[in-house]
C-alpha cells in the first residue's frame, strides 16, 4: 500500500456543470510521486476540464482537490493558478511569440536570483536537448521543438505537479510516437509527478503509468495499462481500449464458456453462475489460424499491416471476430479459413 | 546531353530576356509607382528654388508652432487613441459582458464619422454659445469656468474620438485570437492575472497596436479639416495657407516636404511593423475563450463601451439629425443637388479608375512574383500614406508645368494660343485621388486574388477553360467580393475627402466636403449639418462591410 506523504494529487468526488450540464461527475483518482496519469477518452468527455480544475482555471460545483495534503480548490474556495506550484503544457504550447526560447522558459523563474535563473534555464532546456536553440523565437523551431520548449517551461519552476492538455495532438504521426516515448523519459528522469489527457490510447500506453478511462465526466476505470487492456470492467472500455470483439456466449461448469469459437475454458475475470448468458472478449491476438481446425469462419474484410494481416471474420452463429495473421498467409473476402481460439483468460460480461 | 546543354541555353536567355524586358504589367505597376514619385521629387527640388522671403516670414513666426501643434497632436492623439482602442479592443476582444456582441461592432461607428464632422459638432456642442455651457451657466451662474474646447486639448480629444477605431480594430484581432489562452499560460507560472496582462497580453498584441497606432499617427498629420476648423495651426494648415493665403506654390512645397520628412518615419514604423504581425500570428485556429468579466465588472464594462460610443458617435450623430431638421427645408435645394451630384460623380469615377488600376496592380503582383514586382506594388500602393495637402501640391506644380509647357511649345512651333489644359479640371483631382486612394482598392482585390491559387488556374485549364473564359468564368467571379469592397471603400473615402478637393477643384465646382468646409468656416454649423448628415450616410456602408467580415 502507498504511504500517505506520497500521495501529490487527490481528487475527491469532484462534480462540475456548466450550463446546468455535468460535464464532470463524481470524479476521484489519486496520483502518487513520480507517477505519470492520464485521462483517455473521446473528445466532450470532460477530461480537459478536470485539468482545469486542477490547474485553478475552474471552479469546483461539488468535492476537494489536494495537492500534497493541501486543499486548493473545494467549492466557493478556488486558489489562484498562480499559487499552486503546477507547470501546464497547453494543447497549442501557448508560448509567448514576444520572447525567445529562453526567456519562454524564464518566465515563470521571475522570483529567483539571475544566477539561479540562468542556470535553471539552461538546465531545462538540456533537459529537452534544446539548449542550442535558446536564443531563437518560438516561430523559428519546428513544431516538435515548440512542444519540448512548453515542457521546458512548465517544469522550469520544478512544479508539484505537471499538467498537459493534449500534448502530442499537434504533431504528425511519426513525431507524435517519438516524443511521446521522448516525454516519458523526460519526465521520468525528472521525477516528475504529471497528469495528461489525451483521446490517443496509443499515446496514454506509451506515457502514462496510470490511466483513467473516461466517459460522460466520470472515470470509468482507473488502472494500468496492462489491467485495462486484460481485465476491462465494461464492456465500453472492453471495446474502446485496443481491438477486438464482443461475442456471445453460455456459462458451462467446469470454468467453460460455450461460444461460436467452440467451448473456451479459462480463469473467468468474474464468477458467472453456471447457464448465464454472457458477452466474451476476444482480441484479435486470441484467434490462431489453423487450416486443419474443426472450426471456420467467412472473411469479411482483410487489412494488411505488413507483418500481419488484420482479418475481420463471420462465424457460423454470426458472432463477428478479428484475427490477426502472419501475412505469409492470404485469404481473399468471402474464402473461409480454420480458426482456433487461444484464450487462457476469459473476460466475460452479462449478456443483456 | 548537346539537347539538354541548348535547353539550358533558352532558360538562360528567356530568363535575361524576362529581367531586361519588362512584360506589360511592370510596366503598368512602374507607371502608377512613378504618380507617386513625381509629386515626391518635385517637393524636394522645391529646395532648390527657395521662396526665401515667404520662407524667412514662415521660419520667423511659424514654424516653430507648426513643429510645437504637430509634436502636441502626436503626443495626444497617440496616446487618446491607445487608451482608448486597446481598452476597448480587450474588453470586447477577449471578454465578455453584456452588449459585448453589439459593442465590437458599435464601436466601429466612429469611422463613418470624417474628422472634420465630429470636430465642428463638438465646437457647435461645447463652444461658449453652445447648449452644454450655456446650460451649465443656467445652473451655475456666469462664473463657472470650462475648459476651452478651441484649444490643444480640444483637437486631441476630437481625433481620439474619431481615429481610435484604427487602434481598436487592430488590437481586437489580436486580443481575440489570443483569447484567455495568453493570461493563463502567464497564471499557470506564477503571474497574477493583472501581471500576466501586462508581461504577457499586452506584449503579445503589441504588433498589432502599434500598427493600428501608426496608422492613426499618419492620419492625424494628414489631418485638414478638423485641425482647420479648430483653428489650430499645423503643416496641412500652413500648406494651404502658402498656397491660397501667400500664393506662393514654392512655400507650399518646401512646408510639403518638411510634412512628408515626418510621415516618412511613421511609414518606416508600420512596415516594421507588419512584418512584426506575420511573425507572431499564433498558430491557434479554434476560437479562443472569453474571459468572463464577474460581478460590478460586467456593468463598468459595459457603462464604459456605451458612453464612448454616446460621445464618440451617437450623441454626435443626434445633434447633426437635430440641425438638418432645423435647416432641412430652407438647406434642401437645388444648389444642394448639384454638390450632391459633383460629389456622387466624382467618388463613381475615382472608384472605376482606381478599382481597374488596383486590379491591374494585382494581377502583376500575381504574374510576376520576383523582388521588383512586389516593390513596385508596394511603392505604387505607398499613397496613403501622404497627406492630401502634399499630394495636392506635389500634383499640382508638375500638371501645371506640362500644362505651360504645352502652351509654349504651341505658341511658339505653330503660333497658336492654347487654353491650360489639364489645370482646373477633375484630371488633376482624379489623379491626386489615385495615389491616395490607391491601397484602399489594392489591398481587398489582392487579397481576394491570393485565393485565386495556381492550382485554381491549373485544374480550370483541365477542363478546357482557358483565355478570357477562364477570366469571366473563374476569376471575376472569384474577384467579384474584392472589386465590389474596394469599389465601396474608394467612393466612401473620395466623398469624405476634403484637402485635395479644396485645393486642386475647377474653380467654382464645389462638392459636400467643399461645402462643409466653407461653411464650417464661417461657424455656420447648422447649416454644414445637412451635407456632414449625407457623408455620414455614406460612410456607414463600408462599416457594415468591415461588420460583416468582422465578427460571428
Amino acid at each position: 500500500m502507498t504511504q500517505h506523504h506520497d500521495i501529490v494529487l487527490q481528487l475527491d468526488d469532484i462534480s462540475q456543470a456548466y450550463d446546468r450540464h455535468l460535464v464532470v461527475r463524481n470524479l476521484s483518482l489519486t496520483l502518487n510521486q513520480g507517477e505519470i496519469g492520464c485521462l483517455l477518452g473521446e473528445s466532450g468527455c470532460g477530461k480537459t476540464t478536470v485539468l482545469r480544475i486542477i490547474a485553478g482555471f475552474e471552479p469546483l460545483l461539488n468535492g476537494t482537490v489536494k495537492l500534497n495534503g493541501k486543499t486548493v480548490s473545494a467549492p466557493e474556495n478556488t486558489l489562484p493558478p498562480a499559487k499552486r506550484n503546477i507547470g501546464m503544457v497547453f494543447q497549442d504550447y501557448a508560448l509567448f511569440p514576444h520572447l525567445t526560447i529562453a526567456d519562454n522558459v524564464g518566465f515563470g523563474l521571475r522570483k529567483f536570483s539571475h544566477v539561479e535563473r540562468v542556470h535553471r534555464i539552461q538546465e531545462a532546456l538540456e533537459l529537452v536537448g534544446l539548449y542550442a536553440e535558446h536564443s531563437k523565437y518560438p516561430h523559428e523551431v519546428s513544431g516538435g521543438q515548440q512542444q519540448r520548449v512548453a515542457l521546458a517551461r512548465a517544469l522550469a519552476p520544478k512544479p508539484q505537479l505537471l499538467l498537459m492538455d493534449e500534448p502530442f495532438s499537434n504533431l504528425d504521426v511519426t513525431l507524435r510516437e517519438r516524443l511521446s516515448m521522448e516525454v516519458r523519459d523526460i519526465l521520468k528522469e525528472n521525477g516528475t509527478t504529471a497528469l495528461f489527457v489525451t483521446h490517443n490510447q496509443h499515446e496514454a500506453f506509451a506515457v502514462a503509468d496510470r490511466i483513467g478511462v473516461m466517459h460522460n465526466g466520470e472515470i470509468q476505470q482507473w488502472d494500468g495499462s496492462h489491467q485495462l487492456y486484460h481485465e476491462p470492467l465494461t464492456p465500453r472500455i472492453a471495446e474502446f481500449v485496443g481491438e477486438g470483439a464482443l461475442i456471445t456466449g453460455t456459462v458451462k461448469k467446469d470454468r467453460t464458456v460455450e461460444s461460436g469459437l467452440g467451448p473456451l475454458q479459462g480463469s473467468f475475470n468474474v464468477d458467472f453462475p453456471s447457464g448465464s448468458a454472457v458477452k466474451i472478449l476476444i482480441r484479435p491476438e486470441d484467434i490462431i489460424h489453423t487450416e486443419d481446425s474443426p472450426v471456420t469462419a467467412e472473411v469479411l474484410r482483410r487489412n494488411f499491416r505488413g507483418a500481419n494481416v488484420l482479418y475481420n471474420l463471420r462465424l457460423d452463429n454470426g458472432d463477428k471476430v478479428q484475427a490477426l495473421v502472419p501475412s505469409h498467409c492470404e485469404h481473399q473476402p468471402g474464402e473461409r479459413i480454420g480458426i482456433r481460439p487461444d484464450v487462457r483468460h476469459l473476460v466475460l460480461f452479462a449478456d443483456s | 546531353m548537346t539537347d539538354s546543354i541548348r535547353q539550358c541555353g533558352v532558360a538562360a536567355r528567356a530568363a535575361t530576356s524576362r529581367l531586361l524586358k519588362p512584360s506589360g504589367w511592370q510596366i503598368v505597376t512602374g507607371l502608377v509607382a512613378v504618380l507617386i514619385i513625381v509629386p515626391l521629387s518635385v517637393l524636394l527640388l522645391a529646395w532648390l528654388d527657395p521662396a526665401w522671403d515667404i520662407w524667412q516670414h514662415l521660419r520667423e513666426t511659424l514654424l516653430a508652432t507648426l513643429l510645437f501643434n504637430s509634436l502636441k497632436l502626436i503626443i495626444g492623439v497617440g496616446t487618446g487613441t491607445l487608451l482608448l482602442g486597446v481598452s476597448l479592443a480587450w474588453l470586447t476582444g477577449a471578454c465578455d459582458f453584456p452588449g459585448r456582441k453589439i459593442f465590437s461592432w458599435a464601436l466601429l461607428l466612429p469611422l463613418a464619422m470624417p474628422t472634420y464632422v465630429l470636430a465642428f459638432v463638438f465646437l457647435g456642442l461645447f463652444d461658449f454659445t453652445g447648449p452644454v455651457q450655456t446650460q451649465l451657466r443656467q445652473w451655475f451662474g456666469n462664473g463657472i469656468w470650462v475648459p476651452d474646447i478651441r484649444s490643444a486639448f480640444g483637437v486631441v480629444i476630437v481625433m481620439s474620438l474619431a481615429l481610435y477605431p484604427y487602434v481598436y480594430l487592430l488590437a481586437r484581432n489580436a486580443f481575440q485570437t489570443q483569447g484567455k489562452r495568453g493570461l493563463e499560460a502567464a497564471e499557470s507560472l506564477g503571474c497574477t492575472p493583472v501581471s500576466g496582462f501586462f508581461r504577457v497580453v499586452l506584449p503579445m498584441a503589441r504588433p498589432w497596436i502599434a500598427g493600428g497606432a501608426t496608422l492613426v499617427l499618419m492620419e492625424t498629420m494628414a489631418d485638414f479639416g478638423a485641425v482647420s476648423i479648430f483653428n489650430f495651426d499645423t503643416f496641412t494648415t500652413a500648406i494651404y495657407k502658402a498656397w491660397f493665403g501667400f500664393f506662393s506654390l514654392p512655400a507650399a512645397a518646401q512646408l510639403s516636404s518638411l510634412l512628408v520628412v515626418l510621415v516618412f518615419i511613421f511609414i518606416l514604423i508600420e512596415q516594421r511593423m507588419r512584418s512584426r504581425m506575420r511573425f507572431s500570428q499564433s498558430r491557434i485556429t479554434a476560437r479562443a475563450e472569453r474571459i468572463d468579466l464577474h460581478g460590478w465588472k460586467r456593468y463598468a464594462a459595459t457603462g464604459y463601451a456605451l458612453s464612448v460610443l454616446l460621445i464618440a458617435f451617437l450623441l454626435p450623430a443626434l445633434q447633426l439629425l437635430i440641425w438638418t431638421l432645423n435647416i432641412f427645408s430652407e438647406e434642401f435645394d437645388k444648389r444642394y443637388i448639384e454638390l450632391l451630384g459633383h460629389s456622387l460623380g466624382l467618388g463613381l469615377a475615382a472608384a472605376l479608375l482606381i478599382t481597374s488600376v488596383a486590379l491591374l496592380l494585382a494581377y502583376a503582383g500575381r504574374r510576376h512574383r520576383d523582388r521588383l514586382t512586389s516593390n513596385l506594388v508596394r511603392l505604387a500602393t505607398l499613397g496613403y500614406a501622404l497627406p492630401g495637402t502634399v499630394l495636392a501640391v506635389g500634383i499640382f506644380i508638375p500638371l501645371a508645368g506640362l500644362d505651360n509647357l504645352l502652351i509654349d511649345t504651341a505658341r511658339s512651333l505653330f503660333g497658336i494660343e492654347l487654353p491650360p489644359l489639364l489645370q482646373g479640371t477633375i484630371a488633376v483631382m482624379l489623379i491626386a485621388y489615385l495615389v491616395r486612394f490607391m491601397a484602399a482598392g489594392f489591398k481587398p482585390i489582392d487579397s481576394a486574388m491570393h485565393r485565386v491559387t495556381g492550382n485554381i488556374d491549373e485544374a480550370s485549364r483541365l477542363m478546357g477553360l482557358r483565355g478570357l473564359r477562364l477570366l469571366t468564368k473563374i476569376h471575376l467571379p472569384m474577384l467579384r467580393g474584392g472589386l465590389l469592397t474596394a469599389l465601396t471603400l474608394v467612393f466612401v473615402d473620395v466623398m469624405k475627402e476634403m484637402p485635395i478637393t479644396l485645393m486642386t477643384r475647377p474653380f467654382g465646382w464645389d462638392t459636400l466636403a467643399v461645402k462643409i468646409f466653407e461653411l464650417t468656416s464661417e461657424g455656420e454649423w447648422e447649416r454644414a449639418a445637412l451635407p456632414s448628415l449625407t457623408l455620414l450616410l455614406t460612410g456607414l456602408i463600408p462599416i457594415v462591410l468591415l461588420m460583416r467580415g468582422a465578427d460571428k
